[in-house]
């Protein structure tokens, strides 16, 4: 059984390739014209996560960036950016759900709920 | 007398016009390219750069607008008067501004010399005591540096990159050039602002220049021979293509006087 696979977020000129980011990478297909895509974390202020805002098509990480800055955060939301190209991002097997996260819903006692959290701590 | 535009004005009043103006002609032309980007993303970048710049014009407007009032002693002047009810032989922006951008080449070469130009000018303005101007400046310096990375990046990326893409780029330069010179020609009014800087125009040129050649050099692009440089926006006389720009922009405040939302 396969735990992790590779999904192509519309990135079909990976997907062709198939498999090792490395290949794709390396002998980008000429058939297709269109810019990779690439994914968009944005910090919205200190102290917090970068948080995945969206998609965007950028030639390289460069202007991956500053399409980020003009699509992303053109009304202030962020003051960090991360992009990082779809190929690269590897997700769990949507088939494989039952067996990865329903054992974890009847074990109530791994929440930390019996807890009091003192009011200082936010974003928790 | 030309209530518009007027020699006698105080040179810093001028000045902001002179600023305004660039900034106004250059929105306007960009912002045709709305919804025609050669992709979303850069639409997107290429709009906001076009509101970047109405917003440093609506600024300049502003503070030229209250000092005219206060000059004369009326209450006539506002950003959108001085926007829209002038004609042609009033606007004072540089030809560079107004060329026509029938390609991406020229939209990115344009924002590359305009806001390269733009913020030697607005650093130096940073640098010495011009009231609201020197603060309009500063404002207005943090768009026109990412302005100037955005455009860089395209010149280079363009320039070397494909057979055909050196060549529009090398197309859009040979056409846009001869326009450049005029941003350190100066006008009455520029000399006149500057007088306690008398070496000012020589450094902005040597300056812009010599960074220009840098990124040209790296875009495997060829400057044009040394020619006369293309004149006349700073004194009101501009080029075919103003006509059409002010037509379309002026239309509705030609139409329907004084309307308002």
């Amino acid at each position: 059984m396969q735990l992790i696979k590779q999904f192509f977020y519309g990135d079909y000129d990976a997907m062709k390739v198939a498999g090792n980011p490395a290949d794709a990478a390396a002998t980008p297909s000429v058939a297709t014209q269109e810019w990779p895509i690439w994914e968009v974390f944005v910090r919205s202020k200190q102290g917090l996560d970068h948080k995945h805002v969206g998609s965007l098509h950028a030639a390289d990480a460069a202007m991956a960036i500053e399409n980020a800055r003009d699509v992303y955060t053109r009304r202030q939301e962020g003051i960090s950016i991360w992009v990082v190209e779809s190929k690269y991002i590897h997700a769990t097997n949507p088939d494989e759900a039952e067996s990865l996260y329903e054992p974890a819903a009847d074990k109530v006692y791994r929440h930390p709920t019996f807890y009091e959290l003192p009011i200082e701590l936010k974003h928790i | 007398m030309n209530i518009y535009w007027n020699q006698q004005w105080p040179a810093h009043i001028q000045y902001a016009l002179f600023l305004a103006d660039n900034a106004l002609i250059l929105a306007q032309q960009h912002s045709k390219w709305c919804g025609k980007g050669p992709i979303l993303e850069q639409d997107i970048a290429l709009s906001n750069i076009a509101l970047d710049y109405l917003g440093q014009a609506r600024n300049f407007y502003q503070l030229a607008a209250e000092e005219l009032n206060q000059l004369e002693g009326v209450q006539f002047y506002t950003e959108d008067s001085l926007a829209y009810h002038r004609t042609d032989r009033n606007f004072v922006n540089l030809l560079l501004t107004e060329l026509e951008q029938p390609n991406w080449g020229h939209c990115v070469l344009k924002t590359f010399l305009y806001s390269s130009f733009a913020s030697l000018v607005f650093q130096k303005l940073m640098h010495i005591q011009a009231g609201e101007l020197t603060a309009i400046a500063e404002k207005s310096n943090k768009e026109l540096a990412y302005h100037k990375r955005w455009s860089q990046d395209w010149v280079i990326r363009l320039g070397d990159g494909t057979a055909e893409s050196n060549t529009i780029m090398q197309q859009a330069l040979n056409q846009i050039w001869p326009y450049a010179g005029e941003c350190f020609i100066p006008a009455n009014f520029e000399t006149v602002f500057w007088q306690n800087h008398p070496s000012f125009f020589h450094e902005l040129e040597k300056e812009w220049m010599d960074y220009l050649q840098t990124i040209f050099t790296e875009a495997t692009l060829q400057l044009p021979a040394k020619q006369a440089w293309q004149t006349g926006g700073k004194q009101g006389i501009h080029t075919e293509q103003m006509g059409y720009v002010l037509a379309e922009m002026q239309y509705l405040q030609r139409t329907y006087p004084n309307s308002v939302w």
